[in-house]
């Protein structure tokens, strides 16, 4: 019997290849951003001054890339964690654990570059604890990681002996407050470790099949990917960036606070991401765009206290602008805005 | 039958999805005391008349009528206060609550305030007496198979709504027993005077409940008619609007000279599950018959590493293999299309383009990415070859049709170049049209060179493109047929276990 050679499939033409800037300038978070931006300079005229002072820049603007910094990179971090559709809420409690191990280290005499390493080293443990428990027990993403959440304080005073370990080593100094191209230190490795990550991600097939994992676990497994791998790296990737931010943290105050170093950060993290578009039901996920997130969190906190309004204030604020940020990306806005004339080609 | 009285009637209905009509002047009426079949390939718009009959989408066109007078639904919920039930086929009860509860949830009888307990009880156990059940009805739902959990659904619709009952596609996870079982149930509700209305893939049933059948194609409506002056040829005829090329009347494929051995199995066995050697020739199709539950699917997954086994070993080609994961498995030549398509199958939300090419991807491993250009031609190479239509590769894989995701899932293994594909229930769930394809496939695959295991229920199917047969009974494989023996008879007698003594 021959087959019939009618072809059903309706004739398509070829889509038209995206524009990348248009299509970024039209983000919800960007428009986001420039708003959150924007309201700063009107409450304070001098937001977008940017000076040069002993080599380096100086302005609210770079601030907010300064004060960022921290969150953005455990948000490089918790992206890929969510992406696989789960959750790691013990980079707080790593940070504290990586500061408190350089800190210890440096003042007890051992030399800074090592213990830098120590400190990360600790991180890459601590995540791989996290991606064990994961994987090998399958307990639920945020039980496992909610142990270390809350031992890891723990672990880390044990590591201080209950004291703020203050230090005044130049290297973790420099970490935390020195300038290279006439930035703070920690913006420069933000966007390193972004563009790296994102590479990495991107140019090997990591970024595919950690999705993959997050849209399905079952089927990734019967598809042949090594899902139990992937978590255990994605999930080591996060302590290991946890580490990075504990050490910036402890520089910028040259002391390791077992008790206040990044507490809550892993909530600004989590919602860092979720506001860049990943959702937490896995899958899709954006690098740079949750780094984005991280920065209009950090706009809103800056833009509150150089306007003088009390920093209680402040949670408010921050929660209502996340509100309409979530609203703008939920599928029913994304509806309404079809349904507007113009808006659907 | 036509001088019934109709319950709930459409006219004129039409539905439009974007530029897409989905429903094009559409008229449909169920009567009272009959079961009316609705019947369509995929995309044909049977669930979306269904959306507009109870409610859950209002049509853009057209009226509905029940008993004559003219009503508009709000959503599922209005249209039962009218009288209008529905049982999907995925359950939709709560399985974790008992029967009692599930049957009265939202409106429990309550003394003093507190739901009371005992009349629930009562009351459930002499509703579900007339359905013929009697069952624990204090357990929870979950702990009894669908086809007990499609009748408790169906007596809480007919409870709640009591005039129209419709049944979306009921019978896609049940056995045979509990076919017949559940259609003696809709038997009993059509003898009451009520208007059915029953969605399925299976011409067979049709022909065994229906009194009357709508049949719609690409919107339209195609025809409404007596089932008692239509034969099967006549129905799928004017479902696809073409004749179909699946050959329904199966002949024995000749033994024929078979290529070398591929895959061998030796003494492969696991807890639960007999110990069992086979070997699959290059270009030979191996099929599996047996009830559900006689461990066909578990044969599956304990070859493709699934199921980790606790004795035997696995040859590729003469050479010995490990197989412990299906990672393992796929680093071997294996692929594996799994029964449970949505679960165990499709990523929904990643791209056809992605869902085709991640298999092979995940082959290659981490750091040889395929890069876009290569994925595009891979994509648009089997999307052609399996005739896979999607509007293009960049859209979700979850808006495709089942049969169509089938395919993808097909067309994942076909870009790893195999040795050995296993099939489980491939053309379960899936349209007529879609069927026929992946039958072709099956065919074309084995004349290529391939070795396959095919499981499926149908017999018919099975003859149709296994050059041997395993027979399966019991979690053990109890019969071999072999060229002349492969016949729909010999099986049955196989599987019933009078053809050969139990080992």
């Amino acid at each position: 019997m021959t087959r019939p050679t009618v072809d059903l499939r309706p004739i398509q033409p070829p889509l038209p290849r995206p524009r990348p800037l248009a299509h970024f300038f039209t983000r919800p978070q960007v428009i986001a951003l420039v708003a959150v931006l924007l309201v700063n300079w009107a409450l304070f005229p001098g937001f977008f001054t940017i000076t040069w002072q002993d080599g380096r820049f100086f302005g609210s603007l770079i601030d907010v890339l300064n004060r960022g910094a921290p969150v953005a990179i455990l948000a490089i971090g918790m992206t890929m964690v969510i992406a696989t559709k789960g959750v790691d809420l013990s980079v707080g409690a790593v940070m504290a654990i990586s500061g408190a191990t350089a800190a210890t280290l440096v003042t007890n005499g051992i030399p800074a570059p090592v213990a830098v390493l120590a400190a990360l080293g600790t991180g890459i443990l601590c995540g791989f604890w996290n991606g064990i428990l994961v994987t090998v027990l399958e307990i639920q993403p945020i039980i496992a990681t909610l142990v270390l959440m809350v031992a890891g304080r723990g672990l880390a005073q044990l590591i201080t002996e209950g004291y703020i370990v203050t230090f005044s080593d130049p290297l973790l100094i420099f970490i935390g407050t020195g300038s290279f191209l006439g930035l703070p230190m920690p913006v420069i490795i933000a966007v390193v470790l972004m563009i790296a990550a994102t590479l990495i991600v991107r140019r090997t097939a990591l970024g595919l099949l950690i999705e993959a994992v997050g849209v399905n676990r079952s089927a990734a497994r019967f598809a042949g990917l090594k899902a139990n791998a992937l978590l255990l790296i994605v999930y080591t990737f996060a302590g290991f960036c946890a580490a990075i931010s504990g050490l910036i943290v402890a520089g910028d105050i040259r002391g390791a606070d077992a008790n206040n170093a990044g507490l809550w950060l892993e909530l600004d993290a989590i919602l860092a991401v979720v506001i860049g578009g990943t959702s937490l039901m896995g899958g899709r996920f954006s690098i740079p765009m949750a780094v984005l997130g991280a920065l209009i969190i950090q706009s809103m906190n800056t833009g509150i206290l150089i306007s003088g309004f009390s920093p209680e204030f402040n949670l408010v604020v921050k929660s209502a602008v996340i509100i309409v940020i979530l609203v703008l990306q939920s599928p029913i806005s994304a509806r309404l805005f079809r349904r507007l004339p113009g808006a659907q080609k | 039958m036509t001088d019934q009285k109709p319950v709930l009637e459409a006219r004129g209905i039409v539905k439009i999805f974007g530029q897409h009509r989905a429903l094009d002047t559409v008229d449909f009426t169920a009567n009272a005391g009959e079961v009316h079949a609705l019947l369509g390939e995929n995309g044909a718009g049977k669930s979306t008349l269904i959306k507009i009959l109870t409610g859950a989408y209002q049509p853009d066109g057209g009226e509905l009528l029940l008993d004559g007078a003219p009503i508009t639904l709000r959503d599922p919920l209005h249209g039962q206060t009218y009288g209008i039930g529905t049982v999907y086929q995925e359950v939709n009860l709560l399985p974790n609550r008992s029967v009692s509860e599930n049957l009265f949830l939202g409106r429990q009888p309550t003394r003093f305030g507190m739901v009371d307990r005992k009349r629930i009880d009562a009351a459930a156990k002499d509703l579900l007496s007339r359905y013929g059940l009697d069952i624990d009805v204090r357990a929870e739902l979950s702990e009894y198979s669908v086809a007990v959990q499609q009748i408790v659904a169906i007596a809480r619709a007919v409870e709640l709504s009591g005039k129209v009952l419709v049944l979306d596609e009921p019978t896609a996870s049940l056995d045979r027993n509990e076919v017949q079982r559940l259609f003696d149930v809709v038997r009993t509700l059509k003898a009451k005077g009520l208007a059915i209305i029953f969605i399925t893939h299976f011409l067979d049933q049709v022909f065994d409940l229906a009194d009357r059948v709508t049949i719609l194609r690409n919107g339209k409506k195609v025809a409404t008619q007596a089932l008692n002056t239509l034969n099967t040829t006549d129905v799928v005829r004017m479902m696809l609007g073409k004749d179909v090329a699946f050959d329904h009347h199966p002949t024995a494929l000749t033994g024929g000279p078979k290529g070398q051995v591929r895959v061998q199995f030796q003494g492969l066995s696991r807890k639960g599950l007999a110990p069992f050697d086979l070997s699959i020739h290059e270009g030979e199709v191996v099929g599996v018959a047996g009830l559900l539950g006689s461990g066909r699917t578990e044969v599956a997954r304990l070859m493709f590493g699934v199921d980790t086994s606790d004795t035997g070993q696995i040859t590729v080609d003469g050479h010995p293999v490990a197989i412990r994961n299906p990672a393992q498995a796929v680093a071997a030549g294996f692929g594996f299309c799994p029964e449970d398509r949505k679960l165990d199958g499709i990523f929904g939300d990643l791209s056809v383009r992605e869902n085709i090419i991640i298999a092979l991807q995940a082959k290659l491993g981490w750091f040889k990415a395929l890069n876009r250009d290569d994925q595009v031609e891979l994509a648009g190479r089997y999307a052609e070859a399996l005739d896979i239509r999607a509007a293009n590769h960049d859209m979700p894989v979850k808006l495709l049709s089942g049969g169509n995701q089938q395919k993808v899932i097909l067309a994942r293994w076909l870009a790893i170049d195999p040795t050995f594909l296993i099939l489980d229930e491939p053309t379960r769930g899936i349209d007529v049209g879609a069927h026929a394809e992946i039958v072709r496939t099956i065919n074309r695959l084995r004349e290529e060179g391939l070795a396959l295991f095919v499981i499926s229920s149908e017999l018919d199917e099975v003859v149709a493109y296994s050059n041997r047969i395993v027979v399966m009974r019991d979690r053990e494989m109890v019969a071999e047929l072999d060229g002349d023996a492969i016949a729909p008879d010999a099986i049955v007698q196989a599987i019933a276990g009078t053809q050969e003594a139990r080992p």
